[in-house]
């Protein structure tokens, strides 16, 4: 298979938006760059910038490696990425809206009514409420890969609790820091306003009625893998970090406990499932959630980001749909690509699922973070048979994909510099009619060589990811 | 602030003070130990110390005799015994993660830094390398805790939690050294000769032995000893310093339902503020200590129960 390289045309010349950055790659000494990796390496174990990996010894946190060549987008190639993905995620939410409301997308034929109706992700709690702005997916952190030129597709749209955010931040600050000078030689453009734009967004879409509202973050916990991100946009945005122990609701108002006693929230950015949200309502054994939370929020009186119940816009059986929704809800044509997916609940479609397994990905249809799925090219014959049997035994719970030729880019590896694959995931912010980004957004490098999956808690790395200016 | 995160940040400045006291404790019991005297006095100076932190049970559980390698095995890197200054430093630690986005990044590095470097330390290390020198570095560790506060952290509710935190276990530190000191030096409370360098330990186990002279310019007297560590309203490791600033704190942060929080830190502030020596060491000093210790935790519990962990009342 021939990959696309980010760096490098086919004929091993420089791409223009490369040029720069390989003349300095070329002139410094690896001797400096290696000392500067190791500086990186230590501020981040310093500052405790870690992940905690499920199935490993309890409390472990560890790095995620971070890569010190650039991922490098040219400011037309963004351009177009960027009216896909605002295209794309007022398309999801008008549909969330549709789902919850009149559904008339369903009346309409576009989708079977089955697919939603009996998915696990749809929340019948949700029918007939309002939200402000109409707004489910406040944030969505939709991943993108690129198998040739101006050849992007969407993987996932990640509408629930997209995490990466921190990483995205903290690379662009230790690149500043290690290698000042790339930035005068390059008009990157920056990215450090996300925490104030997200909260912008999320002051946007407080309840009725609110004029100054109370913003703060859900976290599950110190445990929970991602802690470290919770804290960082708490602190960034200047708002309380809470658990659900910290939050009470009386006559269906959200209060916190403070040391100056209950106080208001009217906004909850939520790194919590829905599952957990409250005991009362999905999992009676949550301890993490708060008691009585859906129904105050049922009654408009605080508002949930992202909303409940939008993993039934995200989920891998909706997925297949997306570019008719756009059809569907804007009477436009998608400008980002779908990847074909075969839907293994159809016979025809698991047979030649079946019949193709070694050249295709599969993937459960409720699975994140690269945790249960087939890689096929990848696999070897005792996992490829493996998932005959998961797909023959709940034919249902699964979907396969072509592999596709994920483009690579130069990163450091043990042996020197290689070509590695990587994904991009921007982070799309929205309220009412607005959707925004900031340019670029977390890139993530499969340090394996050879490996399709970028998943951090499967080894993946990430890279700073520049947007260049005109 | 937040309830929960105020109870971290509270938790967090009083087991690193814990810890720096304990080692303070434990220094000045160990320098006492190598002034020449009998293996019963010694070997009781450290039943003492269990015995303060109520820990004779799970010491008795681990060990069969009372000296001073046993003891201090326990109650520096013990990590089953949560009073060591081990778990004390973990504890710490795991407050501050709990919080650390309302840290500083400075506070939150010195801490984690202590902790990982506490984990590294062997008992026996510790020992052969001269235990002295580790209960130097746990001060100066809680000595820079303390310094990156105040030389980092905004100067608002987070602040005077962990004001109150330190406060607190200061005084209570402060009151238990005293008490086991002062009986075991003078054990029925005669007037003979004092010995001037078991007095001279006690007082620089609070960094109090230049204070001392610059205060009384004289002889040291068991008395002005207690008098020092009790009543001077200056020195920071006194009762009457600690209880002064918890009472300013108090009023600082008062909310509607610290009322009688804030009266019995005022009454035990006017107590130390209006007090005589000769009055307490008529009724008794040991009697009096217990009843402050006593006083302080009743304190404690009050703040708990007003600013950490509130009842559900909604406004």
């Amino acid at each position: 298979m021939d990959f696309y390289n980010e760096m490098f045309d086919a004929n091993g010349g420089v791409r223009a938006h490369y040029k720069g950055y390989e003349n300095w790659l070329k002139e410094t000494p690896h001797e400096r760059i290696a000392r500067k990796r190791a500086e990186a390496d230590l501020a981040f174990h310093r500052v405790g910038i870690t992940f905690a990996v499920y199935g490993e010894e309890a409390g472990k946190e560890r790095l995620i490696p971070f890569d010190v060549i650039p991922r490098i987008i040219p400011s037309t190639e963004w351009k177009s990425l960027r009216s896909g993905l605002r295209q794309r995620v007022k398309a999801l939410n008008m549909f969330l809206h549709d789902v919850y409301h009149d559904q008339e997308i369903l009346k309409a034929g576009k989708i079977p009514a089955e697919q939603i109706i009996n998915n696990a992700q749809f929340r019948p709690e949700m029918m007939g409420v309002d939200l402000p702005g109409q707004v489910y997916a406040h944030i969505a952190g939709v991943d993108i890969v690129r198998a040739g030129e101006g050849e992007f597709y969407v993987l996932e749209d990640n509408l629930r609790v997209p995490s990466g955010v921190s990483y995205m931040l903290e690379d662009r600050k230790m690149m500043m820091r290690l290698f000042p000078e790339l930035f005068a030689r390059h008009k990157v453009a920056p990215v450090q306003h996300y925490p104030d734009m997200l909260l912008e967004k999320l002051r946007a879409v407080a309840p009725k009625g609110v004029s100054d509202p109370t913003v703060v973050v859900l976290t599950p916990g110190a445990y929970n893998s991602a802690y470290f991100e919770h804290t960082f946009l708490a602190q960034q945005m200047g708002v309380e970090l809470v658990e659900g122990r910290d939050l009470f609701v009386k006559d269906e108002v959200v209060y916190m406990r403070t040391t100056q006693g209950p106080r208001r929230v009217d906004v909850i950015y939520r790194r919590l499932d829905d599952d957990y949200m409250d005991p009362l309502a999905f999992r009676a054994d949550s301890s993490l959630g708060v008691p009585g939370i859906l129904k105050a929020y049922q009654a408009g009186n605080v508002t949930l980001s992202n909303a409940i119940g939008t993993g039934v816009a995200d989920d891998k059986s909706i997925y297949p749909y997306v570019p008719d929704m756009i059809r569907f809800y804007l009477g436009e044509e998608p400008t980002l690509n779908n990847v074909p997916t075969y839907m293994c609940r159809k016979p025809d479609d698991l047979k030649y699922v079946l019949d193709n397994l070694a050249k295709l990905v599969v993937k459960e249809v409720h699975g994140a973070g690269g945790y249960g799925m087939l890689v096929g090219p990848a696999s070897t014959k005792e996992q490829i048979e493996h998932f005959r049997q998961l797909l023959i035994a709940k034919p249902d719970g699964y979907i396969a994909q072509p592999t596709l030729a994920l483009s690579n880019c130069p990163t450091f590896v043990e042996e020197g510099i290689a070509p590695r694959h990587l994904d991009l995931r921007p982070f799309v912010l929205s309220s009412g009619d607005c959707v925004d980004m900031v340019p670029g957004g977390l890139t993530r490098v499969a340090l394996t060589k050879g490996s399709l999956v970028v998943n951090s808690s499967q080894g993946g790395g990430t890279k700073d990811t520049w947007v260049l200016e005109d | 602030m937040l309830s929960r995160t105020a109870d971290h940040l509270f938790w967090m400045s009083r087991y690193i003070e814990r810890a720096e006291n304990l080692a303070r404790l434990l220094d000045v019991t160990w320098q006492m130990s190598l002034v020449p005297q009998s293996l019963d006095a010694i070997n009781q100076s450290w039943a003492a110390i269990i015995a303060l932190n109520s820990l004779e049970e799970s010491f008795a559980a681990k060990y069969s005799t009372v000296n001073g390698e046993n003891v201090l095995k326990f109650m520096v890197s013990d990590s089953d015994n949560f009073a060591s200054i081990h778990s004390c430093l973990r504890l710490a630690r795991e407050n501050a993660h709990a919080v650390r986005g309302t840290l500083t990044t400075e506070m939150w590095e010195t801490l984690n830094c202590t902790w990982l470097e506490a984990r590294e330390k062997s008992f026996d290390q510790l020992f052969n390398a001269g235990i002295g020198e580790y209960f130097e570095w746990v001060k100066m560790r809680s000595s820079l805790t303390r310094g990156t506060t105040l030389g980092t952290l905004l100067q608002d509710d987070a602040y005077q939690f962990i004001r109150l935190g330190t406060l607190l276990e200061r005084a209570d530190n402060t009151a238990r050294i005293l008490d086991v000191k002062y009986h075991v030096l003078r054990p029925n409370g005669d007037e003979g000769a004092t010995d001037f360098y078991e007095w001279g330990a006690l007082l620089r186990s609070v960094s109090a032995f230049e204070v001392y002279r610059k205060v009384y310019r004289d002889v040291i007297t068991p008395e002005r000893v207690a008098e020092l560590l009790i009543f001077n309203r200056d020195m920071p490791r006194s009762l009457h310093f600690c209880l002064n600033s918890v009472a300013k704190i108090l009023d600082l942060i008062a909310n509607s339902n610290s009322g009688e929080t804030q009266r019995q830190g005022g009454m035990l502030n006017a107590q130390l503020r209006y007090g005589r020596i000769e009055d307490i060491l008529e009724h008794g000093l040991h009697e009096w200590l217990t009843d402050f210790m006593d006083r302080i935790y009743l304190l404690g519990n009050g703040i708990s129960k007003d600013f950490l962990m509130p009842m559900d009342q909604a406004a």
